[in-house]
């Protein structure tokens, strides 16, 4: 747009601005280069300022390249420009409010009750009356009730008060508990039951999926809300902080929450997909085969007969053979539950990966991977079937080992990288480390990928350097980062 | 740089003109791809539109789409230019007496060029509109090729000089992300993410695509699948499944889809058997999972 003209009186507040976004967006993780800066200050300069989608797009566009940090770019995005946006003038006249009532809720806080002298137009209504606005507002899908539902019930329920260092969640938490969305949900079904009646059940299926979206629209909203007063109260570098969550990449194993979980499984495809990659380029460009002397000739024909472009066999694919030994025992539970995920996901990547899982008994559960393309009930199967406990279901590696020698030892041939994940805590038991130097000499490589913190290593329990010696490698995998870093190492 | 659109509204009605409904996302990306000369790098699960993306840009803008598909091994003889060597040898026995050095400055000309996609995207005298698919394709040093010119649009021929474009061609990538693409080419492009499109939208897109489908049909046929995204499956359907799965049923002359149905014609929708075994559980009536509340 030509009527938008860039003059210094109007780039220099501009840049200051973008400085301090960019600047949080780097302390949230984000790699944002110096040219990316330059093309998100050229970007912005082509919107016209008032349009807040476009402009979040054009920051969006030039300054996040990686898809899972997409989240992390709009909590700093929603954070950094929320009193500034488009979005926000349109609440105008209420914002003055939300100033009266944050002063305000210091005296209501606590109680309930008091809410007659809270800002805003909604003070005679009582808590029924909310709950069946936003029952109405679900029903009808209308956002600006949604939205005045989310204003009234965060000022109701959040009980927030000007600088009570609390995060987000516990007014969240707090706001969600007393509107009681579950309820309101079973009623929207109900009602839409009553209305349609004698729906089939994939009617019923449809109508359940519909009012769960508007429902978590409807969360959001309230975050969103609570959000906005958070950054009116601390300002914005103090908020940036407090929402400020780990990328995906750096999410630890042991302690991701179900839904992190949830993304981290989304994010181990590509990355063993790039493993089979990288194993099966490495396999093509090593070592060509002998000469390919017909091709050879053929191609002279085009250089008048002489062979000035030599030709080559393909070399004989080697298949690489995995062997992964998994610990699935309660202290490494919840990097467990991520081992094996990555064991399906490398499954189906590569032709030959035999699996073992132990605590202190082994078993092993390729089958259960093998052409099964459900990886929830491969886990289940994993968890009830395998007869992984031989005495009381605590560690022992040394056992599992002495079990896997026994059975399992041919399966290692000169052509197998072996992957061993565990935290090496092995309740004093013996070591028996001898089996993994035996490992060590049929395999090709073997490596060992340790869940817990380098600096927990070979305290108390853990016996890591006892069994890392014999091994090609001893990594500590806690995130996806360093999981990548060990790809990146090995092959 | 250029403008060939007057606004991001522009963009979003110019590319509904051609069939292919636009998001915020979408046209803010496209215009500022033009505005500041850059490419887009468009990235997503298969079938959600980012080669149509390019297409339709294209047909919009009544220009040329030169296409640039990506394979492990593609190399710059196949993607720049190649010299057309078979010519240069006819050329030189065709006048062996002639001074070496008159030889040597005439078959290194452009008449012995043969431009491959890149190079013509740039010398090309109209329009043009450069797609440049699956990228992640090719290996990481190969991506090195089209640095040049993803950032400065030109081709540094040693022989011949730098040829520089003519005009700024707009220029889309794609990838499906089965790898991580390299810090410089990410760095030099717009990247935008394309994901499934929500509710409303894909329901536009089935009555857009599929014109003779009923409202009511599109509506459910947009709830259905949005239904079984969100099953835990091995593929979940694309935009184009959905169409497929929508035509599907216009030409069954189905007007309500009912359980039965769902099922009967899942494979349209669906490749895998566990998936469709998943959806099936799922959509038939009697199933516990239905009427138990989540």
């Amino acid at each position: 747009m030509t009527d938008l003209v860039p003059s210094d009186a109007m780039a220099d507040p501009l840049l200051d601005l973008m400085g301090g976004f960019i600047q949080q967006l780097r302390q949230a993780g984000l790699p944002v280069s110096l040219t990316e800066n330059l093309d998100a200050m050229n970007a912005v300069r082509e919107i016209p300022i008032g349009d807040r989608t476009s402009f979040k797009w054009a920051l969006g566009s030039t300054l996040v390249k990686n898809h899972q940090h997409w989240p992390a770019f709009e909590t700093v995005f929603e954070v950094y420009f929320s009193l500034r946006g488009a979005e926000y003038s349109l609440t105008d006249d209420d914002s003055d409010a939300t100033d009266d009532d944050t002063s305000a809720e210091g005296d209501e806080q606590n109680e309930g009750g008091g809410q007659e002298q809270g800002g805003g137009g909604g003070d005679a209504m009582s808590n029924e009356d909310l709950a069946e606005m936003l029952y109405q507002a679900l029903m009808r899908e209308d956002q600006t009730l949604q939205r005045a539902v989310a204003r009234q019930a965060v000022q109701r329920f959040a009980g927030m008060e000007p600088g009570r260092p609390v995060g987000g969640t516990y007014y969240l938490y707090r706001t969600l508990r007393n509107l009681d969305l579950d309820a309101v949900l079973e009623r929207l079904l109900e009602a839409d039951k009553q209305e349609n009646g004698g729906q089939s059940k994939l009617d019923e299926r449809l109508a359940r999926d519909e009012y769960e979206s508007r429902v978590e629209k409807m969360k959001s909203e309230i975050e969103a809300e609570i959000r906005r007063r958070l950054v009116a109260d601390r300002g914005v570098e103090a908020m940036a902080k407090t929402l400020r969550k780990p990328l995906p990449e750096d999410l630890d194993f042991m302690h991701a929450t179900r839904d992190e979980m949830e993304s981290l499984r989304k994010a181990i495809y590509p990355l063993t997909r790039k493993l089979a990659i990288r194993l099966a380029r490495k396999r093509r460009h090593k070592n060509k085969g002998g000469l390919d002397f017909r091709n050879t000739i053929r191609r002279s024909l085009s250089y008048g007969g002489v062979p000035a472009e030599p030709r080559f066999k393909h070399p004989r694919p080697a298949k690489p053979e995995i062997v992964v030994i998994a610990d699935i025992s309660g202290s490494v539970a919840a990097f467990a539950r991520f081992t094996l995920h990555l064991v399906y996901a490398m499954s189906s990547q590569f032709s030959k990966v035999r699996a073992f899982v132990f605590i202190d008994g082994l078993d092993e559960v390729t089958k259960f991977f093998d052409g099964g393309d459900d990886i929830t009930a491969a886990v289940h199967r994993v968890n009830t079937e395998a007869d992984v406990v031989w005495v009381d279901g605590h560690s022992d590696y040394g056992h599992a080992f002495e079990v896997f020698e026994k059975n399992y030892m041919n399966a290692i041939t000169p052509k197998t990288t072996v992957m061993i994940l565990g935290d090496a805590r092995n309740n004093y038991h013996a070591a028996q480390s001898w089996i993994i130097q035996e490992m060590k000499r049929n395999a090709k490589q073997v490596f060992w990928l340790n869940p817990e913190p380098g600096s927990y290593w070979d305290t108390g329990d853990s016996i890591v350097s006892e069994y890392g010696q014999y091994c090609d490698g001893l990594f500590e995998v806690r995130n996806l980062r360093q999981l990548e870093t060990f790809i990146e190492a090995v092959l | 740089m250029s403008d060939r659109f007057a606004d991001v509204e522009a963009v979003r009605s110019g590319l509904s003109g051609v069939d292919y409904l636009a998001d915020d996302g979408i046209s803010s990306v496209v215009y500022l791809a033009d505005r500041l000369g850059k490419p887009v790098l468009v990235e997503g699960p298969a079938g959600t539109g980012k080669t149509q993306l390019a297409k339709s840009v294209a047909e919009m803008l009544g220009a040329r789409l030169i296409r640039l598909q990506c394979y492990e091994g593609l190399d710059e003889s196949k993607a720049l230019y190649e010299w057309n060597y078979k010519k240069q040898l006819l050329r030189i026995q065709s006048e062996r007496d002639a001074d070496w050095g008159t030889i040597e400055d005439d078959i290194f000309s452009e008449e012995f060029l043969l431009t491959r996609p890149l190079l013509e995207a740039i010398t090309c005298e109209d329009p043009v509109v450069l797609l440049i698919d699956e990228v992640d394709r090719v290996e990481v040093e190969t991506e090195a090729l089209l640095l040049e010119i993803l950032s400065d649009y030109q081709v540094s021929i040693p022989e011949l000089g730098t040829i520089t474009a003519k005009q700024i061609p707009l220029v889309f990538l794609t990838s499906n992300n089965t790898r991580e693409l390299s810090e410089a080419l990410k760095r030099r492009a717009l990247y935008m993410h394309l994901d499934y499109p929500e509710l409303e939208r894909e329901r536009e897109i089935v009555q857009t695509k599929v014109p003779d489908i009923t409202a009511n049909l599109a509506d459910q046929v947009a709830r259905i699948v949005r239904t079984v995204r969100n099953l835990d499956l091995r593929k979940a359907p694309s935009v184009s499944e959905t169409l497929d799965w929508a035509r599907t049923l216009v030409l069954l002359g189905v007007e309500h889809v009912d359980a039965e149905t769902a099922i009967e014609t899942a494979n349209v929708l669906l490749k895998y058997r566990t998936d469709i075994e998943k959806a099936t559980k799922e959509f038939a009536s009697n199933d516990e999972a239905f009427t138990t509340p989540a």
